[in-house]
This record gives C-alpha cells, structure tokens and sequence, in this order.
C-alpha cells in the first residue's frame, strides 16, 4: 500500500513539474511549486515508513513548515515587490521614486 | 521501489534543470530553482544526509527563493535571448565536468565499509560518543562537542558576516530616511526600471 501510494506521488509530483513548467500564469506556478512541496513532505514520510525509520516524519513536519513560509513570502513579492508589505517603503514617498 | 523513487527524482531533477535552462521567463526560473533544491532536499534525505536536506530545504527553498525574487524586483522579468553559442565555454564546461567525473573513477563504492572516511575517526564517533558526549543522534555529537571550535568559527564568521549586511542596508535605509522629509522627490537611490512583476 506504501508503494502504491508512493507510485501515485511520483506521478502528481509529475504533474505539478509540468505545471511549473508550462504554466502560463505567474500563478500558476507558485501553486505548482506548492503543491510540489506538499507532495515532497508526502514522498518523505512515506519513504521513513518504506524504510522502516518513522523518525523522520519530524523533518517533513518542518518541511511543511517551510513550505508554507516560503509561499506566502512568494506571493507577498509578486503583490507588493517587498516583503514588508504595501505601507512600509512607499507610503511615506509621495512619488515612489524608491527602490522597492 | 526505493530504486525507483531515487531514479524518478533525479529524473525530475534533469528536467527541472534543462527547463531552467531554456525558459526566458526569469520568474519561472526562480520557481523551478525552488524545486530543484526541493529535490535535491528530498534525494538527501534518501541518501541519509538528513541534516543537509533540511539546510537544503531551509536556505535553498526557502530563502534563497525570497532573495532572487527580490533581485527580479530590482530588474527585468525576462532574461534577453542569447545572441550565439559560446563554444569556448562549452568547452571549458565540458573538460570541467569530464575532469571531475574522471576523479569519482578513484572513489570507493557508495556506502563501501572500506571506505577511508568509514575508517578514520568514525568508529569512534559511532561506539563512543553516546558514552562521551551523551546525544543519541552522531551528527550533532560531532558538530557541538568533537567539533566544537570550528563551529564557534563558523558561527562567529556568520554572524559577523550578519552584522556587516545589517550594517550596509541599515546605513542605506537610514540615510534614505533622512533625506525624504527634506527634498522627497529625490530618489536616495536610482529608480529601477518599471519591471517588477
């Protein structure tokens, strides 16, 4: 059952290689290389318990972690160009003649 | 399936590499480096370097993401299209990496017990750090006790390097600061072309 669950990760991380890609979309990809992440925390548990070392269900923990920390601060630079947020860097220059 | 698994990652890795490679857009370049070190994380811990591949996962797919996609916020979202081959780098490039494949001929096989760096010091590591150090996981035996000064280097040239970055960008934010209330239509620094994404 392992195994097969396995197989079909290989295949949806496949997928969500195509995704990123081909994806046209900036979007799109940033959903793909999420989607990418999950499927690895997945293929790493999975791999532990193929293996017979459950004890590494601890690294995937905090590789969900990190994926989840990693898209927001994607996705807060594609919205705003910095990871400060909207009112930090540009507010206060009425021309925004800054770097962002 | 163990087998499969390691020849389907690198497979993965083959392609996000040359994808990288041929697409234009800088932005899904950015991406696909996130997974490519993504990957690579997970064939290390395939190969049990367990610690690696969360550094792997922390700087490659994490951080570094951040920082490129802060350096294509300061430039163009499109790499120009290469004019013609460079064949003297080719070159370069391909005596390089045959040298280097020349010099693994010499190596031992994977996980050989043979193998000098299974020889030297390791044994002890494995039978008596538990009883000298105490923490049951080798890896952070070595680093924080066996090695300890030379992580106390490492440590000390890293946070000096921290201070020194700190120091740049606070001194640039600072100054950008100062000069706002006075003259606001002054950029502190030259205005990066419209092409953030």
């Amino acid at each position: 059952m392992i195994t097969t669950g396995c197989l079909f990760i290989l295949v949806t991380l496949a997928l969500a290689l195509l995704r990123a890609v081909r994806g046209p979309s900036v979007y799109d990809r940033i959903v793909a290389v999420n989607t990418f992440g999950t499927m690895i925390v997945l293929l790493l548990v999975l791999l532990g318990f193929l293996t017979d070392r459950p004890e590494f269900e601890d690294i995937a923990l905090l590789y969900v972690l990190i994926n989840f920390a990693s898209t927001i601060a994607v996705l807060k630079f594609v919205k705003y160009s910095s990871l400060a947020g909207p009112g930090a860097d540009r507010g206060a220059s009425p021309k925004g003649g800054t770097a962002p | 399936m163990e087998q499969i698994i390691d020849i389907v990652l690198l497979a993965f890795m083959v392609v996000t590499a040359i994808a990288m490679i041929r697409l234009r857009n800088l932005f899904a370049v950015v991406m696909l480096s996130g997974i490519f070190s993504l990957l690579s994380a997970a064939m290390f811990v395939v190969l049990d370097a367990v610690d690696v591949a969360f550094t792997e996962a922390a700087v490659g797919a994490g951080i570094s993401t951040v920082l490129m996609l802060g350096t294509l916020a300061l430039t163009f979202r499109d790499e120009r299209p290469a004019t013609r081959a460079d064949w003297p780098a080719m070159l370069v490039v391909t005596v390089t990496g045959a040298a280097l494949i020349y010099g693994t001929l010499d190596m031992p096989r994977f996980g050989d017990p043979d193998a000098p760096i299974h020889q030297h010091v390791a044994p002890r590591y494995i039978v008596d750090s538990p009883r000298e150090v105490g923490p049951p996981n080798m890896v952070t035996s070595v680093l924080a006790s066996y090695r300890g000064y030379d992580t106390l280097g490492e440590t000390t040239v890293i946070f000096t390097a921290g201070i020194g970055v700190m120091v740049l960008l606070g001194s640039v934010t600072r100054r950008r600061r100062r000069a706002r209330p006075t003259t606001p239509a002054t950029p502190a620094a030259p205005a990066p072309p419209e092409g953030r994404p």
